[in-house]
């Protein structure tokens, strides 16, 4: 059976100070169907550029280099714009960071989705909004009827991200990208958006590339995670194995600066140092400039991946040593 | 929103007496009667020729309520402003408001299909150039617009008189005519310039308006669900950018019947331009007074015609 989504070498870059800067560079991902893929790192290590580039919607001047993204078996780069378009929204679906201001404001929420259901569906209007009506009770909108009518001003965060999850759904797309869809909101109400994201996935059985930079997140709804350090994959496992037994030096600095990670009233620990700027990345390892356990090799080239379990790989010359590599 | 229309005429009103009080000072104390008079009547005038000027105009009386609290020229001026009760031009004796009357269908002729015309040619060109943002015919466009904005609006009269008036001998190169059958060959030049010369600058504007809504989140929502450039452009961009334009263009509206004075001077067309143009140059400043005191009527409707058209296109919006 093949893979929901799967990116191969995907590299995106944008220009910087005269030359091309790989934001995202040979990240490879593979999700199945029904599985949830967390996809962490911290600001500005290329999560939202992956998602984008899945999409085909990376902003000028960035552009995809190289690389392949993969629909159900279906390479997407080669297809025709007009092509792409009916796969978007369609077959592969996106919901985003912002609810506030991811939706037109001077337009309904109800003509908004029903324009996603019209897009793709030769149905009439009416039809569309009746689904529309359905999809709202089911993101669990109260007063579902005549909330189709208000525009985006007039709802909560919540809710406007509960309009942006129906949109997304919508069309039953069979893979779902979600990029950080709960920071934007309240801590209550994000708990009531993950269980939903988590019925959802549930009943319709898709596949969903998770982005997030929250291991909270990360702990209730993922299946596999991926843990993105600059522009590259640092480490990939298992939900159980990354939380408890990591061994990139990224992961494990990650997690033993989340609060819960120590004793009460012990210090927590930090990652020394700050994301290198796009211009000064390292030559070798791009976390290098910040790794505890630095030697010769980091400096000179790139870590391949290192699979230590059948599902658990990790990108790092130190580790490679350990496993007597 | 009825109370809010309500209060904002309220203030309206307020706004046009501090208008009419400014003008007030500025014809009858700034310029006084006897400057009225002596430019009436030529820097030799006896004495007494200025008295009885002034009398007969109706320039004697005293200023101030405190010089004469039943008999004053502010209050006279107040009283026949706001009746529009606007008397005699102070140089042939016509009635102003006969003059303003015959003036406005001339203006009216070219002003509107500058209007509708320039709108609708600027809009479309403006989204034109905002879909190939970031390429070379968004760099030809704009540099286009800016060469348009700097060129001024006499080189593109007195060239379009000369090269489609005297050389091809398309359309006259002034004069016009109220009679539709052959209005339309006299308003064809002077429409053609007044929507090119200021097709530069809307252009931009619109652009730029254009090219900031595509950069928001809701437009990579519209995309994401698959709609195609061109309907995020009509629909969500242009939808999204009606406030902006609305403010550009609303404020116009009232100017239409004020006419232009350039083309109507250069084209002699007998508008509201016109009889501006001429009564500053005929010291007329009776017909000058009506004539700033109408305009500001307009400028002031204007901008409460904006005001209220916000709330019809955008819902947040509210007017209280």
């Amino acid at each position: 059976m093949s893979a929901a989504l799967e990116i191969e070498e995907l590299s995106i870059s944008f220009p910087v100070a005269g030359q091309r800067v790989r934001v995202v560079d040979e990240v490879t991902l593979q999700i199945q169907p029904g599985e949830v893929l967390a996809l962490v790192g911290e600001s500005g290590s290329g999560k939202s550029m992956i998602a984008l580039g899945c999409l085909r919607l990376v902003p000028k001047p960035g552009r995809v280099d190289a690389g392949r993204v993969l629909l159900h078996g279906r390479d997407l780069m080669p297809l025709s714009v007009p092509e792409m378009r009916k796969l978007r929204g369609a077959s592969l679906a996106m919901i985003f960071q912002e609810p506030m201001t991811s939706l037109s404001p001077v337009v309904t929420v109800g003509e908004q989705v029903a324009e996603a259901i019209l897009l793709h569906e030769k149905v009439t209007r009416k039809a569309a909004h009746a689904r529309c009506v359905e999809l709202f009770e089911r993101v669990g909108i109260p007063d579902a009827g005549a909330r189709t009518h208000a525009y985006p001003h007039q709802l909560s965060g919540g809710l406007k991200q509960r309009v942006m999850i129906a949109m997304a759904l919508s069309t039953r797309p069979r893979v779902l990208i979600a990029d950080e869809p709960t920071t934007a909101l309240d801590v209550t109400i994000q708990a009531q958006i993950l269980e939903l994201l988590r019925e959802l996935q549930r009943e319709t059985d898709s596949a969903i590339l998770l982005i997030t930079h929250d291991f909270g997140i990360v702990n209730e709804l993922a299946d596999r995670v991926a843990v993105l350090y600059a522009g590259r994959l640092v480490e990939e496992a298992p939900r159980e194995t990354l939380l408890h037994r990591p061994r990139h030096p990224y992961t494990q600095g990650l997690l033993r600066s989340m609060p819960g990670s120590v004793v009460k009233g012990e210090r927590l620990e930090e990652i020394a140092g700050t994301l290198p700027p796009l211009t000064e990345l390292p030559a070798g390892c791009r976390f290098a400039t910040r790794c505890a356990r630095v030697f010769e090799p980091c400096h000179e080239s790139t870590p391949a991946s290192l699979q230590l379990a059948p599902e658990h790989s990790a990108f790092c010359f130190a580790v490679a040593e350990e496993e007597g590599g | 929103m009825l109370a809010y229309i309500l209060r904002r005429l309220g203030y309206g009103v307020g706004v046009v007496f501090g208008v009419l009080f400014v003008l007030f000072v500025l014809f009858f104390q700034i310029a006084t009667p006897d400057d009225i008079a002596r430019r009436a009547l030529g820097e030799k005038a006896r004495a007494q020729d200025i008295e009885d000027w002034k009398a007969n105009n109706g320039y004697d009386r005293p200023l101030w309520p405190w010089q004469d609290f039943r008999d004053n020229q502010l209050f006279t001026h107040y009283h026949s402003m706001l009746r529009f009760d606007f008397g005699r031009s102070d140089v042939d004796g016509t009635p102003i408001a006969r003059r303003l009357r015959e003036g406005v269908a001339p203006s009216l002729t070219i002003t509107v299909p500058i209007f509708v015309l320039s709108l609708l040619l600027t809009v479309l060109l403006g989204l034109f150039v905002a879909f190939f943002r970031e390429t070379y015919i968004d760099i030809a466009g704009v540099f286009l617009c800016v060469l348009g904005m700097s060129v001024s609006i006499l080189l593109y009269i007195i060239g379009g008189q000369f090269l489609i008036g005297k050389l091809l001998h398309w359309f006259p190169i002034s004069g016009f005519d109220l009679d539709p059958s052959v209005m339309l060959r006299f308003i064809a030049l002077p429409v053609m310039i007044g929507v090119l010369s200021a097709a530069g600058g809307d252009v931009r504007f619109y652009r730029t308006v254009f090219v900031e809504e595509t950069g928001r989140d809701y437009v990579r929502t519209a995309r994401a669900k698959g709609a195609g450039e061109l309907r995020v452009m009509l629909r969500h961009v242009l939808r999204n950018s009606l406030i902006p334009i609305l403010t550009r263009v609303v404020v116009t509206i009232p100017f239409l019947f004020v006419g232009s004075l350039l083309l109507e001077n250069f084209f002699g067309i007998p508008g509201l331009g016109s009889l501006t143009v001429d009564s500053i140059q005929q010291n007329d400043f009776r017909t000058l007074r009506v004539i700033v005191f109408v305009f500001s009527l307009m400028f002031i409707g204007g901008q409460i015609a904006t005001d209220i058209s916000y709330a019809a296109v955008d819902s947040r919006v509210r007017l209280e």
